[in-house]
């Protein structure tokens, strides 16, 4: 049976089909859904981990105990996670362990672009790249054999367009496989300097295994057409390269991209006239050809920017330019906003309006930096709101500079890197103030549990951390607890923090507006049109459901508003009110 | 491939053309075309401008498309349509649902929403426009307007002889069967 599935559906169907059973990630766009369409089998225990490191550790321990396990990511998350994912190429595994890493060329959800290739070459662990939704699984059994046969890792690289891209999928069986024998052995894992020295020898070893074995793999396969183009390329590359020069050139398709197979690609090279590497983002396999001597073109055709696409890989191959209709009109920008009712507008409005400085962190609180709030200073990776505020804080101090610093954090990103930034303030005597954002989701992502929420990945109810009482426990004597709905109790608290010289944290609680498990606020607000002096105040909210209308009228849109009352808080003449 | 058609289905986040492209996509795949489809998840998500792609042939390659080669675009709202017009192929067909939702720069005083936006497309390429809220809440519930809409597209792309019923029957409530049907009718009949 043949399903049109996306690229992470169809690793979840090859997790299930190629026997795992031990499956962590911490949600990242474009990875997300991998986890989520695991967690439906019975037959794999799959879980959120609270960030990237202890996912690839926890299945890391599960390939050692004998099982066949997998963790997943999006590519910023294997910086986190690449502390464990180095030394697991030296100590192997024991049942097969996939990393699973998502990258997002185009940047459609990140805050980099980096390009994960390298990670392979870097912790010298194999690669694979499918190119559609089918691969996609058949992939995870591959790199599951490969795995266990040269005692290894084994990176699975997608991408945003092989990740959320929908293609036929040929469903089959689940292969069962017995668990394999635990016994300790310290020589291979346990990395002191003796150990890791020997592992350091044969893992060289095993890479030149690996090499001969790319070499005769069917993942990397020639595909004749005419030869006078002979193009190298891998991943999503692959299909637009095929899109656009069709049978008019031959193709060098790489499904395993470390280590890449020499003797292939000199073969390949030899009986093209010219040699075109196609592929998205660094000259990862431009530059292993140029170091085979192989003459090609490849960045001097393709932009290393940005995500590629049918058009650009033509303009780039054949200098073609598309024809398009042209427009008269321009459309004003769409940027993306906080949703009507969210519990975060609030505290940025009242802290857009205080002389501070605002580290700012990874989620939906991020938009805060956006127009009309503009109350965000920085937003780097997630955790860095608490320890950069930090930074701020001591380097304003030490130089005589009188300014408060706020930090602003997510839940699920508290726990996630959020937690050690404020052990170092309280322990190394800080004092800017923490402000959490308890939403009670990772909404950013699209609403996975957390360590604060109270269920489970799979849905089952579980023990709900404490954040006043972790805040606590790591410090902070000065720990508010404040509904992010009510901007006097907001305000009050922030005043408290602007006044304070201690280290401060300030919980914001109120639920996603878009969580429908928990009580939302009931009612629409309505602005009474005879009242209203058309002051603009409450559009400085950023509200998507308040706008002037063609008349100039501020209107709240009916449908829209989820009756949050944050507009009836500012409005100064009670022009506002709820109506059920 | 010069055989293999491409859509694209264009809105605002959360206005919900994921149930119009499921049932298109279920239909095709029925049919016995190989299908590709890609959407953009996350931060544009917030409200933001989002897109949906479809391509349909006897085998398909990329699943994304440049600009200049959309056989059909189907825009829920006004702006989105002339965000996306640059991708439509020179003899394309746009089907425009008559809707107007301003974004932030709007909404804030930063920009204005542009006026004669279908005057000006329609001048350009061929257009089927209506408003697609007015013919579902007259069919009796608002949300069946991507159906509308998709039924609208089916026209314009001579799909319409695939056993379209069949497909939204599996896919809707059950409750809102004849609803859906009635609504992809209407669609037809618009764009006729
Ligand atoms: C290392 C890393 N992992 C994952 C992500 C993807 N990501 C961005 S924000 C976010 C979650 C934010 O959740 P939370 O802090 O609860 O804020 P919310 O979106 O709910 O406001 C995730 C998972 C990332 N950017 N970096």
């Amino acid at each position: 049976m043949k399903e049109l599935l996306t690229g992470n559906e169809a690793v979840a169907r090859g997790a299930y089909e190629y026997g795992i059973t031990i499956a962590a990630a911490y949600p990242g766009t474009p990875s997300t859904e991998i986890l989520e369409n695991i967690a439906p089998y019975d037959e794999i225990y799959a879980e959120w981990s609270p960030n990237e490191k202890v996912a690839l550790e926890v299945a890391l321990g599960a390939a050692f105990a004998g099982a066949r396990s997998l963790a997943a990511m999006k590519h910023v998350g294997l910086n986190v996670a690449a502390d464990p994912m180095f030394t697991s190429a030296y100590t192997g595994v024991n049942g097969a362990f996939i990393i699973m890493t998502a990258d997002d060329p185009g940047m459609h959800s990140s805050q980099d672009e980096q390009d994960n290739r390298y990670y392979a070459k870097f912790a010298k662990i194999p690669m694979l790249e499918p190119s559609d939704s089918q691969e996609c699984k058949e992939f995870v059994g591959e790199a599951v054999r490969i795995s266990e046969e040269f005692d290894t890792p084994v990176i699975l690289r997608l991408t945003t367009r092989i990740s959320h891209s929908k293609s036929l999928v040929e469903l089959g069986e689940r292969e069962s496989v017995p668990m394999k024998s635990y016994k300790r052995n310290a020589p291979k894992y346990v990395t002191i300097p003796g150990n890791s020295k020997v592992l350091r020898v044969k893992l060289e070893d095993r890479l030149k295994k690996l090499k001969e074995y790319s070499e005769k793999s069917p993942l990397n396969r020639i595909e004749w057409g005419d030869k006078k183009i002979g193009i190298v390329t891998s991943s999503v590359s692959y299909q637009y390269a095929r899109e656009v020069m069709g049978d008019s050139a031959s193709y060098l398709k790489l499904g395993m991209t470390y280590p890449l197979p020499d003797e292939l690609i000199k073969e390949f090279a030899s009986q093209v006239e010219e040699v075109y590497v196609v592929e998205e983002l660094e000259p990862y396999l431009e530059e292993h050809l140029k170091a085979l001597g192989i003459k090609c073109h490849g960045k001097d055709l393709i932009p290393i920017v940005g995500e590629l696409n049918p058009e650009i890989v033509a303009k780039g191959l054949l200098g073609k330019e598309p024809e398009t209709i042209k427009v008269s009109i321009k459309p004003a920008a769409r940027p993306p906003l906080m949703c009507p009712g969210c519990p975060h507008r609030g505290v940025f409005f009242v802290l857009s309006n205080k002389d501070a400085v605002v580290t700012g962190d990874i989620g939906c609180y991020t938009l805060g930096s956006q127009e009309p709030l503009s109350a965000m200073d920085t937003t780097i990776c997630m955790g860095a709101s608490v320890s950069n505020g930090h930074g701020f804080q001591k380097a304003f101090e030490k130089n005589g500079i009188n300014k408060k610093v706020f930090s602003v954090i997510g839940d699920s990103t508290f726990f996630h890197s959020g937690m050690t930034g404020l052990l170092d303030i309280a322990y190394n005597k800080g004092n800017s103030t923490l402000i959490i954002l308890d939403n009670r989701i990772t909404a950013m992502t699209g609403q996975q549990e957390n360590p604060g929420t109270g269920y489970t990945l799979k849905g089952e109810p579980t023990f709900q951390a404490d954040l006043a009482k972790i805040c606590n426990a790591m410090g902070i004597e000065k720990v508010r607890e404040v509904n992010s709905l009510d901007l006097e109790q907001v305000e009050a608290a922030i005043d408290e923090a602007m006044n304070t010289t201690d280290p401060m944290v300030i919980i914001a609680k109120a639920p996603c507006a878009l969580l429908k498990r928990e009580k939302q606020p009931e009612g629409k607000s309505r602005i009474d049109v005879d009242i209203c002096l058309q002051c603009g105040l409450c559009l400085q909210l950023g509200c998507p459901a308040i706008y002037r209308d063609e008349n100039d009228n501020i209107i709240i849109d009916e449908y829209q508003c989820n009756g949050c009352t944050l507009c009836q808080q500012v409005c100064e003449f009670d022009a506002i009110e709820t109506i059920m | 491939m010069s055989d293999t058609k491409s859509i694209l289905l264009v809105g605002v986040g959360g206005q919900g053309t994921i149930l119009a492209s499921r049932v298109l996509t279920k239909g095709l795949v029925a049919a016995g075309y190989d299908v590709k489809m890609s959407e953009i998840h996350g931060m544009s998500q917030r409200g933001g401008s989002v897109s949906t792609q479809i391509r349909f042939g006897e085998k398909v390659y990329s699943p994304i498309i440049g600009r200049g080669t959309a056989d059909a675009i189907v825009a829920f709202e006004q702006m989105e349509a002339l965000r996306y017009t640059d991708f439509l192929k020179t003899d394309g067909m746009m089907v425009i649902n008559d809707y107007k939702q301003p974004s932030l720069p709007i909404m804030i005083g930063d920009a204005e929403y542009p006026d004669g936006i279908i005057d000006e497309l329609s001048s350009k390429v061929k257009t089927v426009v209506f408003d697609a809220a007015d013919v579902a809440n007259n069919l009796g519930n608002l949300k069946v307007q991507n159906i509308v809409l998709l039924g609208a597209l089916i026209k314009v792309m001579g799909l319409d002889n695939l056993d379209w019923e069949a497909i939204i029957s599996r896919e809707v409530p059950a409750k809102f069967k004849d609803m859906n049907i009635e609504a992809y009718h209407k669609g037809l009949e618009l764009a006729s």
